[in-house]
């Protein structure tokens, strides 16, 4: 029963001035107020809420992942949907989501909904029967709404089952720029560069790099986003794709030498672990507390998602002029940029009209608008207003994400068995940064892929 | 800051503990009346079968079914789809992290319980019939009350790890430093890192292995004390001459199910390393297999090694009560 | 168990010559230092915690604890956001705390009775095969509790049925009627250890007092309630306890029977979900870790001196 958290997901966390805010404005459980007086404002406000229609007394039960203070941030955001609609939804985060929906599931007692942050997830899921296809409404907005990259990963053998929610951007580097500025360093904008740098930065005393992959039962899932980042450059995005389906073996000597260029920087005690001690002290740090050595001189990159934002001690200015912020981890080529990201899907274990309603509503420009205009939130939704962005960073990630000329790839690890992608992956990953070699460790994954 | 509490909201589910508690005498009151009505004379068969009946009955459903169907879902695939017949047994003795899995587990039944044992025994002892007696109980007693997950906490705090120029957060590492030496990743390296872990075990539990043997002390008849201390018996000769004879049955009682409660232990595994660092264990590895990565049968394989491991213990049993009915 | 039995020697022969070459010089002395360095081992990580959950959160995170000695500095912010924090449910850890009583109370008694009477048929009401069922209740201690969690939730949720048969019905319970469900869970987990530790005590008493009881003409149900529960009153206090806060630290079977939401969960739950999504919230884990402490710590308390008592009663019986 692990109190740490899983990783990867969209970690939406609003300041705390934000959150007061919010909690002032709703106490969470109670039963919406009836609009008494000014009908005419009430159906205004209803107004965009006409196409779910009315489903009075019903009510649909969400399962997460998402805890806490972004939770909160969901159960805010569909206030006026459950108004206008009549219905409840009651809404459940916890932090063992992909062993408790399993059990709930064989159970015979699944949520109504549920936001599945692994693809792979859905698809196993998918193939026990278990879910239910989505409307023909819920794929018309998906189709409209997201990418064709997107609209695929919630397509399981040619039906489409669940629209996209949240995302994050994975392909940042984290750096200080007063610490760019003050010491004279370049934004890299090719890995040679980053090379260069990153010897330049060696030079000075500093340790360039600091890192931190422990997440509790978790571990290791940093480091997979490191190699999986390296891969999609390396490979390009069909071979990328092609290592995902395991159509590349996981010991193939293409991927023996994407490994070991990650290694060049993160088994290097030369360039980590900067802050927290040699290369294996990465093992042990909380991926929460990775980059936080930048805030304090003692490093100086940190290679972690756009959600990191949250993660900064407070008082931290996340902007370009600011204290922190990121730029993209670059590739070979200059010109080529694809993109590593993730984010959840909202599956359906049931087909009441009730469930669709919320399905469709979760699949609209319109709450992916209003879910921003409460807290840091990114969306791979095309409706998405970039006005909308809380800070710098999901504004960056939203364009990178909304430019038509992306080639995005979902986290492989995410689109796996998992049994690897959960399990040998990370452990493989986590023993490798512990002093095993690459070619040990890729051997002992490949062994572990499920044959079937 | 929102300091309202709806009392009036949280009343039904008052009135449900109070239909739980009334539904709970009705059941006890019951029960004992059917017995009292049942004479005495009878076969004996009545008697049995209400006394039985509902532990039985929960029994079944809870756990006997369960475990049947454990069994069965060993030899299917992971959506239990299709028959495999042997395959999880045979990957689960192959793979190559098996032998790990087990060494560890077998490393975790065999210390957890002595260690248990003997540091409870020798703490109920010490602080027999002294004049701080409830309160040096209350303080070892003080992990059991703390869930798996806050001694994990804990426990991380005290094993947690900054380079050598930094400062110490963790206690151990604090100690090492303040005596001269460089810090350690403690959780890091095989084997010694599982016997970190099992120091965690042993905090946690040995407040019930002093409460019980502690009690079952107190159980000693006080004549048989006398007798022995008017022999001139030295605390030494007392302690096992008289007072480990008279409380073996509750030194068994501890052993056997601090044994059984380390085989099914996966909460410290879990939250203290996630079962890396090869630190993984039987039950942690089958939570993994059979609900985190859906390969049902593979956990169900571990599931039924598990109660293969008990048979021991319990072969042990069944010779004592032959031994007891004679 | 056969592995275990040189080390138990080897441990104890060692400590026979220590303690035995003191004793003759030091006695009481050394046992006291022995049982103060026990007490002081075991109590330092958790005061430790206590300290760190009245730090400032910046501190947790970069200094020792121990720290505090030098540069005392100390907050009851930690406990304020637990209690009363504003995230999900607003300030009801009360709410989660009664859901916490109510799951409790029941899951002690229910498992506290039935394996009474089952201890008491097992221990003095002889019968063909005894021997075989209480060694299969306790071969049941083993069923990993996890391998039992669908079959169970697959029986609340859709009943029993046997080749198409429907021989029960779904529980189909909402709200409050829902912990129902929990307390079942409960108590079926608890029975094969609650029947284990009771037979063992019961099995103990002098069988000339049953004997005599019987001769008498008193009932199975006299002698279980005149006779033995007075004798095995320490043991139910010591099964109770430990099912007690089994049953308050649980959060496994509250989260699949319970769900998560302030209606039914348990307080384990909820500082589950206050951890955060993004974890290491060290400051609310410890002041958590700490108000989740205290009830059990005063249900502990009281009943030790019951325990005395009971057994008080119990030797001037016997």
């Amino acid at each position: 029963m692990s109190l740490l958290s899983r990783p990867a997901r969209a970690a939406l966390v609003a300041g705390t001035a934000g959150l007061a805010l919010v909690a002032t404005g709703c106490g969470s459980s109670e039963p919406s107020t009836p609009a008494a007086g000014g009908g005419a404002s009430t159906s205004a406000e209803c107004a965009p809420f006409e196409q779910f229609g009315k489903h009075d007394g019903k009510k649909v039960s969400i399962y997460s992942p998402i805890r806490d203070t972004e939770a909160d941030l969901f159960q805010q955001t569909w206030v006026p949907f459950e108004k206008c609609t009549g219905m409840k939804i009651s809404y459940e985060g916890t932090g063992e989501f992909e062993a408790q929906i399993q059990v709930r599931a064989d159970g015979g007692n699944p949520p109504d909904l549920a936001f599945f942050p692994q693809p792979g997830l859905l698809e196993r899921f998918v193939k026990a029967g278990k879910l239910k296809p989505a409307s023909a409404e819920v794929k018309k907005l998906a189709e409209q709404n997201w990418s064709a990259d997107w609209v695929k990963y919630g397509t399981i053998d040619g039906t489409f089952y669940a629209a996209p929610l949240g995302a994050s951007v994975k392909s940042f580097v984290w750096y200080s720029p007063g610490m760019f500025k003050e010491k004279g360093w370049a934004v890299p904008t090719t890995w040679d560069e980053l090379m260069t740098l990153t010897n330049t930065i060696a030079g000075t005393g500093i340790k360039p790099w600091c890192a931190g992959i422990e997440s509790g039962e978790a571990t290791g899932w940093p480091a997979t986003d490191w190699i999986e980042d390296i891969l999609l450059r390396e490979l390009g995005p069909e071979g990328y794709d092609d290592w995902v389906a395991h159509k590349i073996p996981f010991n193939d000597p293409k991927i023996v030498a994407a490994v070991d260029k990650v290694g060049a920087i993160l088994k290097d005690e030369k360039f980590v672990n900067g802050g927290y001690g040699p290369v294996k002290s990465i093992a042990s740090t909380a991926f929460q507390e990775g980059g936080v050595p930048i805030t304090e001189g003692k490093c100086a990159l940190h290679r972690q998602a756009s959600f990191y934002a949250n993660f900064w001690p407070e008082g931290t200015k996340v902007a370009e002029d600011g204290d922190v912020f990121a730029f993209y981890l670059p590739g070979n080529d200059p010109a080529k940029k694809p993109v590593l990201g993730a984010g959840e899907f909202v599956g359906a274990f049931a087909d009441r009209p009730e469930v669709q309603a919320v399905q469709a509503y979760l699949a609209t420009g319109d709450y992916a608008n209003a879910r921003m205009k409460l807290g840091t939130y990114v969306s791979a939704n095309k409706g998405v207003d970039i006005a909308n962005a809380q800070n710098p960073i999901d504004k960056l990630s939203i364009e990178m994400l909304q430019d038509p000329n992306t080639v995005f790839r979902f986290d492989g690890s995410d689109l796996m068995p998992a049994a690897v992608g959960a399990g040998t992956f990370w452990k493989g990953m986590t023993d490798w940064i512990n002093g095993k070699d690459t070619k040990t460790v890729l051997d002992f994954i490949e062994a572990s892929w499920p044959k079937s | 800051m929102n300091l309202d509490f709806d009392f009036a909201a949280e009343q039904p589910k008052l009135l449900q503990l109070l239909y739980g508690v009334v539904a709970f005498c009705a059941v006890v009151a019951l029960l004992l009346l059917l017995l009292d009505r049942a004479p005495m004379r009878q076969k004996a068969r009545l008697h049995i079968a209400i006394l039985l009946a509902p532990a039985l009955l929960l029994l079944t459903i809870g756990l006997i079914v369960p475990a049947v169907r454990t069994t069965l879902l060993s030899f299917m695939s992971g959506d239990g789809a299709s028959w495999v017949g042997l395959d999880n047994y045979v990957w689960m003795f192959t793979q190559p992290e098996a032998v790990t899995v087990l060494r560890n587990t077998l490393i975790w039944v065999a210390l957890v319980p002595v260690l248990v044992t003997t540091v409870g025994l020798l703490y109920a002892v010490l602080v027999d019939r002294s004049r701080f007696e409830s309160v040096a109980k209350s303080l070892v007693f003080l992990p059991m009350a703390i869930s798996f997950v806050g001694a994990g906490i804990i426990w991380k705090f005290v094993y947690a790890y900054r380079p050598e120029e930094s400062e110490q957060i963790g206690l151990l590492n604090q100690i090492v430093v303040a005596l001269g030496g460089t810090p350690q990743q403690w959780l890091l390296d095989p084997p010694v890192n599982t016997l970190f872990l099992i120091v965690v075990m042993v905090w946690i539990q040995a407040g019930f292995a002093t409460v019980v043997l502690s009690a079952a002390i107190k159980g000693i008849p006080a004549e048989i004390v006398e007798a022995a201390r008017l022999d001139g018996a030295t605390p030494v000769q007392m302690f096992f001459r008289v007072t480990l004879p008279s409380i073996r049955s509750a030194v068994l009682v501890v052993l056997v199910t601090q044994s059984i409660g380390t085989l099914k232990l996966f909460d410290i595994v879990r939250t203290m390393t996630g079962g890396q660092f090869d630190t993984s264990v039987i039950a942690n590895e089958m939570y993994n297999q059979a609900f985190r990565y859906g390969e049902t049968g593979k956990g169900a394989a571990l599931a039924v090694f598990l109660f293969v491991l008990v048979t021991p213990i319990v072969v042990y049993q069944i010779r004592q009560r032959r031994e007891a009915v004679r | 168990m056969t592995s275990v039995s040189p080390a138990v020697t080897a441990v104890r022969s060692g400590a026979e010559q220590a303690t035995g070459r003191v004793r003759k010089r030091l006695s009481g002395r050394v046992a006291s230092a022995v049982a103060i360095v026990i007490a002081v081992l075991w109590t330092t990580p958790t005061f430790g915690l206590f300290l760190s959950s009245l730090r400032p959160e910046d501190q947790i995170k970069t200094t020792g604890w121990w720290s505090f000695f030098s540069d005392p500095q100390l907050t009851l912010e930690n406990y304020q956001e637990v209690l009363f924090g504003t995230s999900s449910s607003s300030g009801k850890m009360a709410s989660f705390l009664i859901n916490s009583i109510v799951i409790t109370i029941p899951s002690v008694l229910f498992p506290l009775a039935f394996a009474a009477f089952a201890a008491y048929a097992l221990a003095w009401v002889p019968f063909r095969g005894r021997n075989w069922v209480y060694i299969g209740i306790f071969a049941l201690q083993v069923v990993p509790m996890q391998m039992a969690l669908v079959p169970l939730l697959s029986f609340f949720s859709e009943g029993v049925s046997v080749f198409g048969l429907q021989l029960m019905p779904a529980w189909e319970l909402e709200g409050p009627a829902r912990f129902a469900q929990v307390w079942f869970a409960h108590t079926c987990f608890a029975l094969p250890l609650g029947v284990f530790l009771l037979h063992n005590f019961m099995s103990e008493l002098p069988g000339e007092l049953i004997e005599a009881a019987r001769v008498d003409g008193a009932t199975h149900g006299r002698i279980f309630r005149r006779v033995v529960l007075p004798l095995v009153a320490p043991a139910l206090a010591t099964f109770g306890i430990f099912q007690f806060l089994w049953v308050w630290n649980d959060l496994l079977v509250a989260l699949i029977f319970a769900g998560g939401t302030p209606d039914s969960a348990p307080m384990t739950v909820r500082l589950a979900q206050m951890a955060g999504t993004r974890g290491n919230e060290w400051q609310r884990l410890t002041a958590g870790a700490f108000v989740s402490l205290v009830i059990p710590l005063i249900v502990f308390l009281s009943m030790q001196r019951y325990f005395v008592r009971g057994l008080l009663a119990g030797s001037v019986k016997g």
